[in-house]
């Protein structure tokens, strides 16, 4: 039977950040990954921000293989048959240190997992742990493909499921509700072809939003994001909304008809799909999350339900990271004092109540509550759209006053009911 | 290529490493729960799809291992796990 001081069960992001901050300090860190190779398994949108976890890992990022930095924001209201596009380019998004990038995991995940190898890490792919071991209420280590693997902590780090978590009863297996599903092609296309339809100088990139009929006004929405050989593009949707069928549609047919839609469907023209992907999503928040520490277990990254959608940026992975880092700093601590014990653990969640991390998730708690608002996705894509038409439109007789055109849509039981919608939104 | 390409060739892009057993079952005398229906619209690889019975099936090859029918239909009915080390979708873009 084999000892270590930390095992990292899943090398994802949290996985990843974890083992390569022990491995630095000089702990004996296994990670186990049930995939080929890291990111494997691995899914985004995707794009990552910089800022938040720059100076948690300083010495990644100027070699990392990261896509294009994004410098141009636009998000559509997508109506049935028209769609109003907000543009957005600031001289900060030019400008480094760059905020966010494109990323594709199966990519950079491998990247960053030979790093923590080269700190010392030991990284087992093809490796899925099946159980946990559990000694006096503590955890002691796992089992995987019939070998029995102890460590003084154990961090699970296993994704949106967590089974590790699960197991080790600091979570209850995942409900609908507090989940959304994602799932998205991978478009090869030449970068000049990128360049040009997206008005990109060199390593530019550009990210969009789309809401509204791309989830037939379910909660969720299309995203595309230039990498720099191909798009991502693909729907995000709530689980809920979309198993209660209203309107019946099913998750792929939700994303051809997005890739038809004429504002898409010339982005990707000549294109060649070369993968399709999907995966599950955190969206609960902070009144979703599980325990984040036991005897001998720490959860970071998704397992931890660390992922947040605020309608205007959708946010994992930097959360990943970070809570990775912060579970390897708690190791860290817990080691001085030789007590992994639950109190000696609980130094992690103090370290997230400080940081960044849970901060935000305290600050977007009622979030969720607010966007589930089926108004949002139906009926001001629309209202947006026909007032545009109609504002544009130059009729065959006489044209009415523009504001008379505008005041028609907004009858007092619409502007009560958007005081209404007003009022939810600003708890964001 | 605006036009629809089917999920069968869809899913024939990505690399699969095919194992014997399947990692999702239907728990036996469950495929009539009306939970399991959801499924059908929630998966994003299709594998799911009502019989002549009035059944729920699950064809498990093509499975991109997003955890979205255990969530949506929950482990009263389903017999969830991840495929062995080493098989299963590996995603090359991610």
């Amino acid at each position: 039977m084999e000892k270590f001081d930390v095992i990292v069960v899943g090398a994802g992001l949290a996985g990843l950040a974890a083992a390569y901050t022990l491995a630095q300090e000089g702990l004996e860190v296994l990670v186990l990954e049930r995939g080929d190779y890291a990111g494997a398994k691995n899914v985004t949108g995707g794009r990552l921000y910089l800022n938040p976890v720059r100076d948690l890992l300083p010495d990644l990022w100027k070699k990392a293989p990261l896509e294009r930095f994004i410098a141009h924001e636009e998000v559509s209201l997508m109506a049935k048959e028209r769609s109003l596009t907000i543009r957005y380019s600031g001289g900060e998004l030019a400008e480094e240190p760059y905020q966010s990038y494109s990323i594709l995991r199966a990519k950079f995940d491998r990247w960053m997992a030979k790093q923590a190898e080269r700190k010392g890490a030991m990284l087992v792919t093809k490796s899925r742990v099946d159980e946990v071991i559990m000694e006096n209420g503590n955890v002691v280590g796992v089992r995987a493909a019939g070998d029995e693997l102890r460590a003084d902590v154990v961090i699970a780090c296993d994704g949106v499921l967590s089974f590790v978590a699960e197991k080790a009863g600091l979570r209850k297996p995942g409900k609908a509700h507090d989940h959304a599903v994602g799932f998205k092609e991978i478009i090869e296309l030449d970068p000049a072809v990128i360049e040009d339809r997206f008005n990109l100088e060199g390593e530019e990139g550009a990210a969009r939003l789309f809401m509204g009929e791309v989830t037939r006004g379910k909660f969720g929405g299309g995203f595309l994001y230039t990498n720099k050989e191909s798009i991502s593009l693909g729907v995000v949707v709530g689980i809920k909304d979309l198993m209660e069928g209203k309107p019946a549609v099913n998750a792929p047919q939700l994303l051809d008809d997005f890739k038809a839609r004429p504002e898409i469907a010339r982005l990707i023209r000549g294109g060649q799909t070369v993968e399709y992907g999907a995966h599950a999503i955190p969206e609960g928040g902070y009144n979703a999350m599980g325990k984040l520490y036991g005897g001998g277990i720490l959860v970071a990254g998704d397992a931890a339900g660390f992922s947040m959608n605020i309608g205007v940026t959708v946010r994992g992975m930097e959360y990943a990271l970070a809570s990775g880092y912060y579970a390897a700093q708690a190791v860290l601590q817990a080691k001085e004092k030789g007590d992994f014990s639950a109190a000696g653990l609980s130094v992690y969640e103090k370290l997230l109540n400080d940081s960044f991390v849970l901060k935000d998730f305290k600050t977007f708690k009622h979030a969720l509550t607010a966007l589930e608002n089926p108004r949002l996705f139906t009926v001001y894509p629309e209202l947006a759209g026909n007032i545009m038409r109609d504002l544009y439109e130059v009729p065959d007789g006489p044209k009415k006053p523009l504001f008379r055109t505008v005041k028609q849509y907004l009858t007092l039981r619409e502007m009560w009911a958007m005081a209404g919608d007003m009022r939810k939104v600003m708890k964001i | 290529m605006s036009e629809a390409m089917g999920l069968k060739a869809k899913l024939g892009l990505n690399v699969f490493k095919h194992n014997e057993t399947a990692h999702i079952v239907i728990k036996p005398g469950m495929e009539k729960d009306p939970r399991l229906k959801r499924a059908i619209l929630v998966c994003p690889a299709g594998l799911y799809s009502e019989n002549a019975a009035g059944g729920v099936e699950l064809t498990i090859d093509g499975c991109l291992e997003c955890g979205t029918c255990r969530l949506a239909c929950g482990i009263e009915v389903l017999d969830w796990n991840f495929p062995e080390g080493g098989t299963g979708v590996q995603f090359r873009f991610g």
